[in-house]
């Protein structure tokens, strides 16, 4: 079997890989949006924790 | 040996354990779909006596659906434990699993159209589980709307939890309304599924990847609570230590 | 408790006398919506006869889920519900008198009006009775569900849509049965009394559990 005969999947290669294709779409987009979400809450605490650490200076 | 599990249900425990298990959950995930679908793609006929090669849309469609009601049980379960037990990190975890949940049940309804339009010829059809699915979706998305409406976290924790268990109690009965519309007889399912007339092999590729569904469930839900946590928690000393030593 | 239960629905029935428009915006909602379907679908009698049913029904949903907003909202605006929520009796007999309260204005209205349905969509005789039995059975269960569900989401913004959002779908088998009565009565000879036995079904465990679901809800959202 080559690799295009693969893909063609007798002919039901749209159906079969447009399934394949949105789950890991959907999957890969929810670990990055998640590791996104970590990012941005660690930046504004860390902004916020810098920022009473400045007031308690002053 | 007894293991104080409340231990864990503390947010400050619970965090760095959590963090610890992602990774080996990651790793599962990807051996087990690896597996899963090389034995899937190789190790299994190509095309079946009624169905063609894109049977193998079950790969995904069985473990997405499965995997969708499941998780809207455990999510009641984490909301029960909650109201009952009073512990802030159940609801953590229910809010955590809600959107996963929903995607699941996306990804059943997508695949379950592609399938549709092989099999059938026809993307979609009200034929009583796809509807049933459907509904399922509007019950996760009608948690996560109630959820995020709320500014006070305790008040949406405790009412989400609510209508999560009100949503459970619905659920047998509107699944059977969809599945019985003339109550004197009730339809057949549209194509009767059964584990016992499937060859081996695909029962081996689908239940591998059942399991590779379940892990990636574990590993996206586990980081989405350690989210969570942070948000909540922003105001306890630990938050600002881990701030300080982790990167 | 039944001296509770009859002082809370002659006070909200008082209460709404005094602004009887409310109970008109309910009905003539329900009148527009299904007076829009014949000139979107056309006006094909046999068409109109078979939607009937259908759209009856979501009318009936729509209507009756809009005029929940209403069901706590000014008792949470003037403290009354928190006054009620501190008292002895039973909060779940308290929502219960609102909600029959609130069927008597906004469900009863629309079984009254169904006739008018079935004359605009060419029903039958039988099954315009049929369509007035099925909605008096089934409204009362829509504002019993409804309850939980504005209970939950009171006094937020953008509660109507959201109230929408999470009331819908358990709606459903309501629907079904309620609209799949009136289909079934205009069928010789089918069995009718299963349609009805549900939809009684229904209401008895609804009447059972939503008052005390929608007490709770109460309680988590006035906290």
């Amino acid at each position: 079997m080559t690799v295009s005969e693969f893909f063609h999947a007798g002919g039901y290669g749209f159906y079969l890989w447009g399934s394949f294709g949105m789950t890991l779409l959907l999957m890969a987009g929810e670990v990055i949006a998640v590791k996104n979400q970590r990012r941005t809450i660690l930046k504004r605490l860390r902004r916020m924790m810098r920022l009473n650490a400045a007031e308690v200076d002053e | 040996m007894s293991i104080n599990w409340f231990k864990y249900s503390s947010p400050a425990t619970f965090y760095p354990l959590a963090g610890k298990l992602v990774p080996w959950f990651a790793w599962l995930t990807a051996i087990l779909t690896l597996a899963g679908l090389y034995w899937g793609f190789f190790q299994t006929p190509d095309v079946l006596s009624e169905q063609k090669e894109y049977y193998r849309i079950i790969f995904i469609h069985v473990p997405a659906a499965w995997m969708s009601m499941w998780l809207y049980f455990v999510l009641v379960c984490w909301a029960l434990a909650g109201l009952v037990f009073n512990t802030r990190l159940s609801y953590m975890m229910a809010a955590a699993i809600a959107p996963t949940g929903a995607i699941a049940t996306f990804i059943a309804l997508w695949t379950g159209a592609f399938w549709g339009k092989t099999s059938w010829g026809t993307w979609w059809d009200w034929d009583p589980r796809m509807t049933s699915e459907l509904i399922l979706l509007f019950l996760y998305v009608g948690y996560m709307a109630l959820q995020s409406a709320i500014d006070d976290p305790r008040r949406a924790d405790r009412a989400s939890a609510l209508l999560a268990i009100v949503g459970l109690v619905c659920v047998p009965v509107i699944f059977w309304s969809v599945n019985c519309p003339d109550p004197t007889q009730c339809a057949a399912l549209h194509q009767r599924s059964g584990t016992g007339k499937m060859e081996s092999n695909i029962l081996i590729a689908m239940l591998v990847m059942v399991f590779a569904f379940w892990m990636y469930a574990f590993a996206v839900i586990l980081m989405r609570v350690r989210n969570i946590i942070l948000e909540r928690e922003r105001h306890a000393t630990w938050v600002n230590e881990l701030l300080e030593t982790e990167k | 408790m039944f001296r509770t239960f009859r002082c809370i629905v002659m006070r909200d029935l008082t209460l709404a006398m005094r602004r009887r428009t409310d109970v008109l915006t309910t009905l003539f909602f329900f009148i527009i919506v299904v007076s829009l379907f014949p000139l979107g679908v056309g006006t094909d009698k046999e068409t109109l006869r078979h939607i009937a049913p259908g759209v009856a029904w979501v009318a009936a949903l729509l209507a009756s889920m809009l005029a929940l907003e209403r069901l706590f909202a000014s008792d949470h605006a003037d403290g009354t519900l928190e006054q009620m929520l501190l008292t002895p009796q039973p909060m779940s007999v308290l929502v219960l008198g609102k909600v029959f309260a609130h069927w008597l204005l906004t469900g009863l209205p629309l079984v009254l009006i169904a006739p008018l349905v079935g004359l605009q969509y060419h029903l039958s005789d039988t099954s315009i009775g049929v369509m007035m039995l099925a909605l008096l059975v089934g409204t009362p269960i829509l504002s019993l569900i409804g309850a939980i569900g504005a209970g939950l989401t009171l006094g937020l913004r953008g509660g109507g849509i959201l109230l929408s959002l999470l009331v819908l779908p358990l709606y459903i088998p309501v629907m079904i049965y309620g609209a799949g009565v009136v289909s079934a009565s205009a069928i010789e000879g089918s069995d009718l009394q299963a349609y009805f036995s549900i939809l009684a079904a229904f209401l008895v465990v609804a009447l059972v559990f939503s008052p005390w679901a929608a007490a709770a809800a109460l309680r988590i959202s006035v906290e």
